[in-house]
């Protein structure tokens, strides 16, 4: 299984040079680094080449890493129905940005880039109609991003004195609950008194 | 401006095409779409469904709970058939993990995930019968669901949202009586079908509202990335569980059906077959349950300790508690694993930083791909025809929202 997922990294390696920074293997899953600016030309390589017959796209998905500068990963999953192994695609793209839309090649991209832009706050240039899709309508901010509260800025009720469903800002009567459960003893580091003699005896 | 027919040219000239919203409170909408159609005349000219009424944020909420707490949201994304999503989370976790799921406990999914698939495809048939005007199916189909639902009951307690399948098995071991009743029933079944077939499948009106309706291509399959029975009404016998055999598939004796004109009528028809594959299949499951006892949890990190053990062992008292507080942690990588769910590929993206919650989990609904494709599939056909595409697609909202 890995070594023919191995020889079809290679082979795209190889054939595109230029998009492809470096591919692993990691549990049967091949996947490659790749730069954005070559996006749609790997799409298209990869759906016509006749080793990869990459035809369906599986779902487009974003990573956020807040402490890296290049913020996110864009992730990127074909199938080919033909040769029956699957790819994954990772480009590591800045706040601001601009990643390729492969609509032209995929267009059951058109939805999943409109998520990714609706969630992250990527573009998409190219795309034909990049509006919001899961969130409400004049929703404001970008929910999967890390520095987004899980319980958002506004919220929403009916008011019955002026007849019409009303926003508001989120107003908490306990504090958001998140417990941290982790093992006080795993990754804790402890200073006990007398450690540093024997720090200063090696030195 | 409409009306405004004040210069040289006829009104008859002017006329433009009519917007009219399809639900959000459409019973034929299957749930909370809201979809915006052109109309010229009674010919739909665009589509445009705008979707996420029912989002929840669901992978928001994933990424601040642990492995475990995690599991019943998947339940609620496909509620028609529960089980199959908490599998693919499972399988992604697992493979992570590198945990062996015993015999017995796979035995048991490949029994659940059928008996997911038979709730699902009557649902589903029988209500896409309502959709296009008969009434006796979905009361037929329903009295059906309704004994499946109280053998899931009898599994884990839980009508609808199971939370049975775990990371390394299922939670427990199923009685035996609740095997040869499923037996019993995976018997009868057939017959069931033959009536709800003698309903359907010559009758006239259903015949001419679903043949030659949104007809789907091998090629419209590759570019919006259809799956499941959208994907095989079209003659691509495409199934996860023999391209890409999970769980133990392998060994079972099923044939995948599939269409030939790829249009509403014949996913029906594979719809059909597809309850009859399962029915084998759930017999073939119970008849090697009966004959091969054993655990149904991969005893480890993961799972909790038998309950007899925690009464004298410290140390499962110690682990017990820790499962269900901290939770297990998961070694850093990421993995895509995908099942077939009843309605085509569902697939769990899972991030993991070693800690003990998922960093991003991303659950592929095959039904957001289906939907997308609402727009082209939808295009010069009647007003009334969208209502039988809508049902050929088998949209649930949990999952296209999530």
């Amino acid at each position: 299984m890995s070594e023919a997922l191995n020889e079809l990294g290679t082979h795209i390696s190889l054939k595109r040079p230029d998009c492809v920074i470096s591919y692993s293997i990691a549990l049967d899953e091949l996947t490659l680094e790749v730069v954005p600016s070559s996006l749609v030309g790997l799409a298209e390589f990869l759906k016509s080449d006749a080793t990869c017959r990459f035809s369906t796209l599986v779902d487009i998905t974003a990573i956020d890493h807040p402490e890296r500068e290049a913020r996110f990963d864009v992730v990127y999953h074909f199938l080919s129905m033909y040769q029956n192994h699957r790819i994954r695609l990772k480009c590591a793209v800045r706040e601001d940005e601009m990643v390729p839309s492969i609509t032209e090649i995929h267009p059951s991209a058109g939805w999943f880039e409109r998520e990714v832009f609706d969630m992250f706050g990527i573009l998409f240039s190219g795309h034909p109609d990049l509006r919001r899709l899961l969130t409400d309508y004049g929703f404001r901010g970008h929910p999967l991003r890390k520095d987004f509260p899980t319980t958002g800025y506004t919220e929403v009720r009916y008011d019955e004195a002026q007849k019409r469903v009303v926003y508001e800002p989120v107003s908490l009567v306990q504090e958001y609950r998140q417990f941290d459960f982790m093992s006080p003893w795993e990754g804790a580091e402890y200073i006990l008194p007398g450690d540093e003699k024997t720090d200063g005896a090696k030195g | 401006m409409d009306g405004n027919f004040d210069d040289v040219l006829s009104g008859e000239q002017k006329i433009r095409n009519f917007n009219i919203n399809f639900g959000p409170q459409h019973p034929a909408a299957h749930g909370v779409l809201r979809m915006v159609l052109e109309l010229d005349g009674e010919i739909v000219e665009r589509a445009d469904p705008h979707i996420g009424l029912l989002h929840r944020g669901t992978e928001k909420l994933m990424e601040s709970r642990t492995y475990l707490q995690n599991l019943p949201y998947l339940d609620r994304l496909d509620y028609v058939a529960p089980m199959n999503q908490e599998h693919a989370w499972c399988m992604a976790i697992e493979r992570l993990t590198g945990t062996l799921v015993p015999r017995r406990a796979s035995l048991i999914r490949v029994l659940f995930s059928e008996i997911g698939r038979v709730l699902n495809h009557l649902l589903n048939v029988t209500t896409q019968a309502m959709d296009v005007g008969a009434l006796t199916p979905p009361l037929w189909g329903f009295e059906e669901r309704e004994k499946l639902m109280i053998f899931y009951e009898r599994a884990c307690g839980a009508r609808l949202h199971a939370a049975y399948f775990r990371p390394g098995g299922v939670h427990q071991d199923l009685p035996p009586k609740l095997i040869e009743d499923i037996d019993e029933w995976a018997e009868a079944f057939p017959a069931v079908l033959d009536d709800i077939d003698s309903l359907l499948t010559e009758n006239r009106i259903f015949k001419q509202r679903n043949a030659d309706i949104g007809i789907v291509t091998e090629e419209d399959i590759q570019n919006w990335g259809f799956s499941g029975v959208m994907a095989r009404g079209s003659g691509l016998a495409w199934d996860l569980r023999r391209a890409q055999p999970y769980e133990c598939y392998d060994e079972f004796d099923f044939k995948i059906p599939v269409g030939k004109n790829g249009d509403c009528y014949d996913r029906y028809l594979v719809r059909m077959a597809e309850m009859r594959e399962a029915t084998k299949i759930i017999r073939q499951a119970c008849e090697k349950l009966r004959n091969e006892p054993g655990d149904v949890l991969a005893r480890g990190k993961v799972t909790p300790p038998p309950r007899g053990e925690m009464k004298t062992s410290m140390e499962a008292l110690i682990h017990h508690f820790k499962l269900y507080t901290e939770g297990f942690h998961v070694p850093a990588g990421e993995v895509y694993a995908a099942v077939e769910a009843p309605k085509g590929e569902f697939g769990v993206y899972l991030v993991a930083d070693g800690s003990n919650k998922p960093y991003r989990a991303k659950l592929r609904a095959p039904g957001f791909l289906h939907l997308q494709a609402m727009d082209y599939v939808a295009k010069g056909h009647q007003l009334a025809d969208v209502a039988a595409i809508i049902g050929t697609m088998d949209i649930v909202f949990g999952e296209v929202d999530r």
